[in-house]
């Protein structure tokens, strides 16, 4: 049986819809970065990236990038009015030190206690870690955007990841293509779902306990 | 150490130029190089490891559009590779300028990348302790330098530079504009004289992203 499920952007649109006016924010590289496109009207959001800006913006026009003028996925971006640079310490002092309200971030695995995988597969590769392992300490929210399932069907979300970590017990709530999860202090509380979907459909592509608290709302996301 | 992050920020001129200094003389090799990545392209750090200059990398981010130099060289094992989480490694060289030899972070507790490291608890919360990064030079792009040294950075072009220029024994710097002492306003000064040693003037510097985007390759 084919799942209804959200496609890579209506996960982003509904990260997006969380994000509280004024908040400052870091979106990873991919995914993740796709949740500024679906910023709500009306809110101000300042999106902070590690190489050392505050209040950038979409991309320019092909031909009008400056390379000088970049994110942390080395995408060119521009300036929103009130921007700042800084070097990679104060960064990182932004990161560590509490000032982030939200970073949200890819998945390779989640663990219903939080423990976030997303930097290494394991012997086999060259490792990359880049500022993952600092961003999931200090924001004070740290969100995963996933496929609810790895690209052969395995779950993503388990009792303990089996990956190297990125840190432990920091993500407090998963967007996936079926659901929305918080993580608590009992584990995986499910918030949202697919609609068409029961929440029996949900935990069986699940690796750990899905816990009910609560309605559990239908996701309803436009086409975008 | 070697500014940069990404395409924006690596001082290609002085890159260059040492590349230049190793294929004529055989010096200098066997360097470990601080940078946030591992090379792109076939210009800048990826030509040093090319032509077999450098035996150790410490980066955060080894992957790139095209980190080719650096993959068949760690897979040949004629590269080590130290990663070190960003902001950490940001931290060590901020650190390493500032004579502070270790600190306490969270970042990376519970990892492979902590393996080994002293933790202690503070206030509840578990931290790592990491050590300082000092080099014996840095090689950082500036977009305005005066004759003292005071420098400034364009965009985020500045990154991991101010931050280097501390930690390192001898600051090497390539700057668009070279003016004189009292020409760059006080208030706009980024990285202070006192941690520079030398100043180039290269007043049309490379930009890496658009030399890797135009398939150039120096060595």
């Amino acid at each position: 049986m084919t799942l209804p499920k959200l496609t890579s952007s209506q996960i982003a649109w509904r990260a997006a819809q969380d994000i509280e006016d004024g908040a400052y924010v870091n979106l990873g590289i991919g995914l993740p970065e796709r949740i500024a496109q679906f910023q709500p009207e009306g809110r101000t959001v300042t999106y902070h990236t590690e190489n050392g800006i505050l209040g950038f913006g979409q991309a320019p026009p092909e031909g009008e990038e400056d390379w000088d003028l970049i994110n942390a996925g080395k995408k060119a971006v521009t300036l929103e009015p009130g921007a700042s640079f800084f070097h990679h310490a104060d960064s990182f002092a932004m990161v560590r030190g509490g000032h982030l309200d939200l970073a949200v971030l890819g998945a390779y695995q989640v663990a219903a206690n939080g423990d976030l995988a997303n930097w290494s597969v394991g012997a086999k590769s060259v490792p990359a870690v880049g500022g993952a392992m600092d961003l999931v300490h200090g924001a004070k929210r740290v969100a995963v955007i996933t496929d609810h399932v790895a690209k052969d069907g395995s779950p993503k979300l388990l009792d303990a990841c089996t990956l190297p970590l990125t840190g432990k017990a920091c993500v407090t709530r998963v967007y996936t293509s079926l659901a929305v999860i918080d993580i608590t202090d009992r584990g995986f509380v499910l918030r949202d779902k697919v609609p068409g979907l029961s929440v029996d459909d949900v935990q069986a592509v699940t690796g750990a306990t899905l816990h009910i608290d609560g309605p559990v709302c239908d996701l309803n996301v436009p086409e975008v | 150490m070697i500014g940069g992050f990404g395409g924006s920020g690596a001082p290609l001129e002085l890159i260059h130029g040492l590349i230049d200094r190793f294929l004529e003389t055989g010096h200098p090799k066997d360097l470990t190089v601080i940078n946030n990545n591992a090379g792109n392209g076939s210009i800048g750090i990826a030509a040093m490891i090319r032509v077999g200059m450098v035996r150790k990398m410490i980066c955060s981010f080894r992957r790139s559009s095209n980190a080719d130099a650096f993959n068949a060289a760690y897979h040949d094992g004629q590269i080590e590779l130290e990663l070190v989480p960003q902001g950490t490694l940001a931290e060590r060289i901020r650190a390493g300028g500032a004579g502070i030899p270790a600190f306490f972070t969270p970042t990376a507790f519970g990892t492979d990348l902590a393996k080994g490291k002293p933790t202690q608890d503070f206030e509840g919360k578990m931290y790592v302790q990491e050590r300082w990064l000092k080099a014996d030079y840095a090689l950082i792009k500036a977009e305005s330098a005066d004759t003292v040294g005071n420098l400034t950075y364009r965009m985020a072009a500045r990154n991991f530079a101010p931050l280097m220029a501390m930690a390192a024994a001898t600051t090497i710097v390539q700057a668009r504009r070279v003016v004189q002492a009292g020409e760059i306003d006080p208030h706009s000064v980024i990285t202070p004289g006192i941690f520079v040693d030398h100043v180039i003037d290269i007043p049309n510097p490379s930009q890496e992203e658009a030399m890797v985007r135009a398939g150039i390759v120096y060595a």
